[in-house]
């Protein structure tokens, strides 16, 4: 085991993982409807092959990809195809999605497994069968995995980190399936090394989980190649490029990605998916979501099948929705966004569920008083203060000079500023709109 | 149905840190400080730090209803700066000075710009300096400072002045001597001799740690600034590298040039622990909004500091210098700040 590393910045929010750390993983019974949007990744939006009155079992494919960058997508519960058209997303928008009414049966697909080993499949075939499967990054950006997988000629891969960090407040998805899946889990990233033609692999996770760490270290054993890394519990631990500067001490170089040090990080879910989708052809069908909170009646783990209703998943296990829930997180409460309804679902990059009870927490509004805790927090060494002010003012150039496109909205800067400004959402603006202008100049 | 939510931009929660919070740890590490104020200069300095605060809430109010801003008194941050500012004065500086001070720092130092956050130069120090041009026998005459209480110094044979604050003993009567010997006399030269010597000794040393020697009513006990001093750090509600920096340029710079026997013979001990130095470097130079907010940033501004006040006191007509030194590197801030940026995760 390697000792503990970690990198410049970051913040130490109040963990709160005990309120779900030691709820093993449930799965939930499929729900009677689900709505599975056509667009849930980076990349090309999806074509659906299904019309409404279509019959469906779970694993059907309902959308084909348009382009490289894209990954199907497939049924979550068997029965009839209700719609397809525009339903609410979680973005507040409304989005093309196939919607499927259950038939209360679960009728499964028949997956297909590989003849033989899974050792003996090529690095484009086990790619194929990722593809296939509709795998996305699982950590939240949801960026088609097969594409991530095969990084350009020349970018050679030395290092693969495996991202058990959860460094939100509140999510345990990550750590309860590393505890329950350990073999697989190591399995599918021996698969993901192989297919990177890779070597070394790192483990990384948070030194509050210790029970993970063991578990870890004793699955991995003697791997060659193979290590259990301990990060420092800190928030943004787990950002990409935060384990990369901690593990190896290289950053990626402003505008690059990770491969362009030699480095590719995954999260533990994708990994798992990994495994499944090459041992038994089984497509990316459901997510383990926490469900946490304060003055919830049954928090934990839950294994919910891709596009189950927010509203749907509450009454299934509080018995329904109280009144005085004040405000709904998708993810973690440093980078999840607060949903407008409960009529939305969950999505393939959904990890969790943070309700939070009223009054809700408003930061006050003052002045910046230039204390400088934001400059000091930062993880990707900006000046999140002189940002907020710029983007207020609408001075873009100087948005662009201070490196605005660099910020990965962690929310660091926000949670520290005393005067409780919102540094995230202007910095969100400025960078949108620095990006944006160079996609108009170039037309 | 759905219940009303709350939709706002990400983080969905926050540390506990506020403004108000800050400004209270501040005067929470001050009240040591004041206390000692109460004891070694007695019933007028209750009074002006009273009025010092009463008049630079008041005037936040009033300026704030001028300026058709909404009525925010209750960050705590003009109590700070009327504590500060009742600290620059002499103990038998009249009531009235406090509050004319007071009313200066915070309407032309900081209501003019904006009000909190938005000030360029320390409100306080701003303050001080303008009653300093204003009426600069009652601010800085030697003759209104209290004896020491130890009666040091008391018993060498010099005109007057044995009641001045040391560095202006140092520059007004034993720097004078040393430089014209021959009009001064024998006596008074052996006199200046003695008492260099005196204020070398331990015994000296202790007078000015704990405060027992004259000066500003707020910056004499070295160890009641630091007691303050080690509570803000411990909070976090000042950064270590504006005292150390200031405090080790002075410390370094004053050993070079301060001595009167050549380079490398200053007294730093009777530096660092005389005058304004430990009350500046302190509470006044780690003014969050009128000093840099990058870490580079911050030594520069420091060592700038610390650089300015030395020139002063040695090469320059006041005896002290920390006021003004600070009040220059506010005024280099925002280009400090520009300056040293970091370098961004993956720059060059």
């Amino acid at each position: 085991m390697l000792k503990i590393a970690t990198f410049k910045g970051g913040v130490h929010p109040p963990d709160s993982k005990e309120i779900t750390r030691d709820r093993k993983v449930e799965p939930l019974t499929p729900p009677a409807k689900v709505v599975l949007p056509l667009q849930q990744h980076i990349g090309a939006p999806l074509e659906p092959v299904v019309a409404p009155g279509d019959l469906v079992k779970v694993g059907t494919l309902i959308a084909k990809p348009t382009g490289f960058v894209s990954v199907p997508l497939h049924a979550t519960v068997s029965g009839k195809v209700k719609s397809v058209g525009e339903e609410m997303h979680p973005a507040g928008v409304r989005m093309q999605s196939v919607v499927i009414e259950s038939d209360g049966q679960d009728a499964w697909e028949e997956f297909i497994a590989p003849a033989g080993d899974w050792s003996a499949l090529t690095a484009e075939e086990l790619k194929k069968r990722i593809q296939e499967a509709g795998i996305v990054g699982l950590g939240g950006a949801a960026f088609p995995t097969h594409v991530k997988l095969s990084p350009p000629a020349g970018k050679k891969i030395d290092t693969f980190i495996l991202n058990c960090a959860e460094c939100e407040p509140y999510l345990t998805a990550d750590y309860r399936q590393t505890l329950e899946r350990t073999g697989e889990l190591v399995t599918g990233m021996q698969m993901i090394a192989r297919i990177l033609g890779c070597e070394r692999v790192l483990v990384a996770v948070e030194t509050n989980k210790p029970e993970a760490i063991q578990a870890l270290d004793q699955a991995v054993g003697d791997l060659a190649g193979f290590e259990v890394a301990p990060v420092e519990t800190k928030y943004p631990q787990g950002g990409e490029k935060q384990l990369i500067q901690a593990l190896t001490d290289r950053e990626v170089p402003t505008g690059g990605l990770p491969m362009d040090v030699g480095c590719l990080v995954q999260n533990v879910s994708t990994a798992l998916s990994v495994f499944d989708a090459v041992t038994r052809g089984r497509p990316l069908l459901d997510k383990v979501v926490t469900l946490t909170g304060q003055g919830l009646k049954n928090p934990g783990n839950y294994l919910v099948r891709v596009g189950m209703l927010v509203q749907d998943l509450l009454a299934a296990v509080e018995g329904g929705i109280d009144e005085e829930i004040g405000k709904v997180v998708m993810g973690g409460p440093m980078m999840g966004i607060a949903l407008p309804g409960l009529d939305v679902p969950v999505l393939k990059g959904t990890n969790g569920l943070v309700i939070f009870r009223n009054p809700v927490a408003v930061a006050p509004h003052h002045p910046c008083i230039r204390c400088g805790k934001c400059v000091d927090s930062c993880p990707v060494r900006l000046m999140p203060c002189e940002l907020a002010l710029f983007a207020e003012n609408e001075r873009w150039e100087k948005c662009r000079e201070y490196f605005a496109k660099d910020c990965i909205e962690c929310g660091s800067c926000s949670y520290t500023c005393p005067a409780g400004r919102n540094l995230v959402q202007l910095i969100r603006y400025g960078k949108f709109t620095v990006m944006n202008q160079g996609r108009l100049q170039k037309k | 149905m759905s219940p009303t939510l709350n939709v706002s931009s990400s983080p969905h929660i926050y540390s506990s840190e506020s403004i108000p919070k800050i400004m209270i740890g501040v005067v929470l590490s001050l009240v040591p400080a004041t206390l000692g104020a109460v004891y070694f200069f007695g019933l007028n300095a209750v009074v002006l730090i009273v009025m010092a605060v009463a008049s630079a809430v008041g005037t936040e109010a009033l300026c704030q209803k001028l300026r058709g801003a909404p009525l925010k008194i209750d960050d705590f941050s003009a109590v700070v700066t009327g504590i500060l500012l009742a600290f620059n004065l002499p103990s038998n500086a009249p009531w009235w000075m406090a509050i004319v001070g007071s009313a200066f720092a915070i309407a032309v130092a900081k209501e003019v710009f904006g009000g909190i956050g938005f000030n360029i130069w320390n409100p306080a120090l701003a303050g001080r300096a303008f009653l300093l041009a204003s009426w600069p026998t009652s601010m800085i005459s030697s003759a209104d400072f209290p004896a020491p209480r130890d009666g040091s110094l008391s018993g060498l044979k010099l005109d007057a002045l044995t009641q001045a604050t040391p560095l202006q003993f140092i520059k007004n009567v034993i720097g004078p001597l040393l430089k014209e010997p021959g009009e001064a006399g024998a006596a008074k030269l052996e006199a200046a001799h003695q008492a260099l010597a005196q204020m070398s000794t331990a015994s000296y040393y202790g007078s000015l740690f704990w405060g027992q020697v004259g000066g500003v009513i707020g910056e004499t006990s070295a160890a009641l600034l630091i007691l303050g001093g080690v509570f803000l750090l411990v909070k976090g509600y000042i950064d270590w590298r504006v005292p150390v920096g200031f405090i080790g340029t002075v410390a370094l710079l004053a050993w070079i040039f301060g001595g009167p026997q050549g380079y490398f013979t200053g007294n730093v001990l009777f530096h660092v622990l005389s005058g304004g130095l430990l009350l500046g470097a302190i509470f006044m130079a780690t003014d969050m909004v009128t000093s840099p907010v990058t870490r580079k940033g911050k030594w520069v501004f420091a060592v700038g500091c610390g650089a300015i006040t030395v020139l002063i006191r040695i090469k320059g007509g006041y005896p002290e210098g920390v006021s003004y030194a600070i009040l220059l590197m506010n005024t280099a801030t925002p280009l400090i700040d520009a300056y040293t940026k970091p370098k961004v995760y993956g720059g060059k």
